[in-house]
């Protein structure tokens, strides 16, 4: 495997991180209105939200990248493979996050929202400068510990013609014949990307559980 | 009971007026036919043994709780369902918890700052000028940088009341204000409360603190059941007690080491 080759995989490792911050960043959105729909009291929101989370937690990832893209395409409507796969990993992130977010805010003590609305702060001030901040820091672990998922998750997207890390190795390797070398790099530079957003997540747990003592 | 509260016939300067108020959780009554008018400047305090529906009946004044019979006014603004009528009488309203719920994430000055920024639309500039005065007069403006979880029980509560007083509210309900805090602490607590009493605050306190009620209350109200059983200024109230609940519940409080 020569350095032509390598540049290869890292032009993959390139689309592998835009596709994931596509993914984190649609997901964050999008998640953050499922999280506030679904903690809302408002029981038709709470009740669709839940069936959203329901729906794109109990499929996989790769059938609703699938049906997103090829599935429009059957009904009509040919999207663009970087806009498909933006929905795509949107709507399977925001399910997620929105989950975990929901759980986060819900673990802020009630007495925060009982001292704010006493307070008269109505509920973009409370939510936006009470219980998110709060909500964020206790999420965070778990939050950290889906974006390695969805890193991971991201090599899916080659099913819709991304040449992003695993596909690029895929190509390589073809070409090489040498999987197992190929593999190899692939593997670490995976790690090298997920590794260090783990050890983050662990140490922010640690520091959290020190804290709640 | 007053005649004047049974009869609806509030007084003129009256600043909270509960007329017939009832509250249920589900089958259960927590609020029975509750009618109370408290005077502006008046100071209330309110006794009852646990489960009794104190901190219902106080919540519901500023709508921490829904009522589902009867009428609250406050300062003349009948409080309803809608946000307009809510949100205005929660801005008149200054509420103290015993657990303090100050915001762990921002500083002492930030607690007090925030919701005269974001529901009286101060400046900042002034929003921090009556944070740091309010401070001041609980006596802990040397600790406005730091985070709540770095003052004692009795600091944090000092500023819980800064934090409403902030508001300029013309009402303030205290909830067991002293119940969590350690014995040593309860003292600058309650003196920044006879502070405010002495200033003409108009109050409603859910404590057993009765020496407090002694030195500062109108009228002592004792609750029982979700019901008022009896209210009578302190001294009659601690040397008189009309009701046999009354009496036992005096007898259990004031023979408490
Ligand atoms: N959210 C709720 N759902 C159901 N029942 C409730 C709820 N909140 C309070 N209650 C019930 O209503 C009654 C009155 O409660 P409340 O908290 O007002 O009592 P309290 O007099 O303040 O008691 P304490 O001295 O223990 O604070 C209690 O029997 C309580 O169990
Ligand atoms: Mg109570």
């Amino acid at each position: 495997m020569g350095e032509a080759e390598f540049l290869f995989l890292l032009t993959g490792l390139k689309w592998t991180v835009l596709l994931s911050l596509v993914g984190f960043a649609g997901g964050g959105i999008c998640g953050l209105a499922v999280a506030l729909m679904r903690s809302s009291g408002i029981a038709p929101l709470e009740r669709g939200t839940a069936g959203y989370i329901a729906l794109f937690q109990g499929t996989p990832l790769l059938m609703q990248l699938f049906v997103v893209y090829y599935g429009l395409a059957l009904v009509g409507l040919k999207l663009d493979a970087w806009v498909a796969v933006a929905i795509g990993f949107t709507l399977h992130a925001s399910a997620y996050l929105g989950e975990i977010w929901r759980g986060s805010i819900e673990a802020v003590p009630r007495g925060q929202t009982e001292a704010a609305k006493a307070l008269s702060l109505h509920y973009v001030a409370r939510m936006k400068d009470v219980i998110l901040p709060q909500a964020i820091r206790i999420s965070l672990p778990a939050t950290i510990g889906f974006l390695v998922q969805l890193i991971k998750g991201t090599s899916l997207a080659a099913i819709v013609g991304f040449t992003e890390l695993t596909r690029a190795g895929n190509i390589v390797s073809n070409q090489t014949f040498k999987p197992l070398l190929v593999f190899g790099v692939v593997g670490i530079l995976y790690f090298l990307l997920c590794w260090p957003l783990s050890l983050y997540g662990a140490h922010l747990e640690r520091r959290m559980a020190v804290a709640a003592r | 009971m007053s005649d004047a509260a049974a009869t609806g016939a509030a007084p003129a300067d009256a600043m909270i007026v509960m007329s017939h108020v009832e509250k249920w959780y589900g089958d259960f009554q927590a609020l029975t036919d509750i009618n109370l008018a408290v005077r502006k400047g008046e100071k209330i305090v309110l006794c009852g043994p646990s489960g009794s529906g104190k901190s219902t009946l106080i919540r519901c004044i500023n709508r921490l709780e829904d009522y589902q019979k009867g009428e609250i006014r406050v300062g003349g603004t009948r409080l309803g369902d809608d946000a307009r009528t809510i949100d205005a009488v929660r801005r008149e309203v200054g509420m103290v918890f015993q657990h303090f719920n100050l915001f762990p994430h921002m500083s002492v000055l930030r607690n007090c700052m925030l919701a005269p920024m974001r529901s009286l639309g101060a400046s900042r500039a002034e929003a921090e000028a009556t944070a740091r005065a309010l401070l001041e007069r609980v006596r802990i403006h040397e600790q406005a940088e730091k985070y709540p979880a770095q003052l004692s029980g009795g600091q944090q509560q000092r500023v819980a009341i800064a934090r409403a007083l902030c508001m300029k509210p013309k009402v303030m309900l205290f909830d067991e204000p002293t119940s969590a805090l350690d014995p040593e602490m309860v003292k600058e607590v309650l003196d920044t409360m006879i502070g405010l009493a002495e200033e003409g605050m108009t109050m409603i306190c859910v404590t057993h603190e009765m020496g407090f009620a002694r030195q500062v209350a109108d009228r002592v109200i004792f609750m029982a059941g979700g019901a008022i059983v009896e209210e009578a200024p302190p001294q009659d109230f601690f040397s008189n007690p009309r009701h046999e609940r009354t009496r036992k519940f005096l007898g259990e409080i004031l023979h408490q080491p």
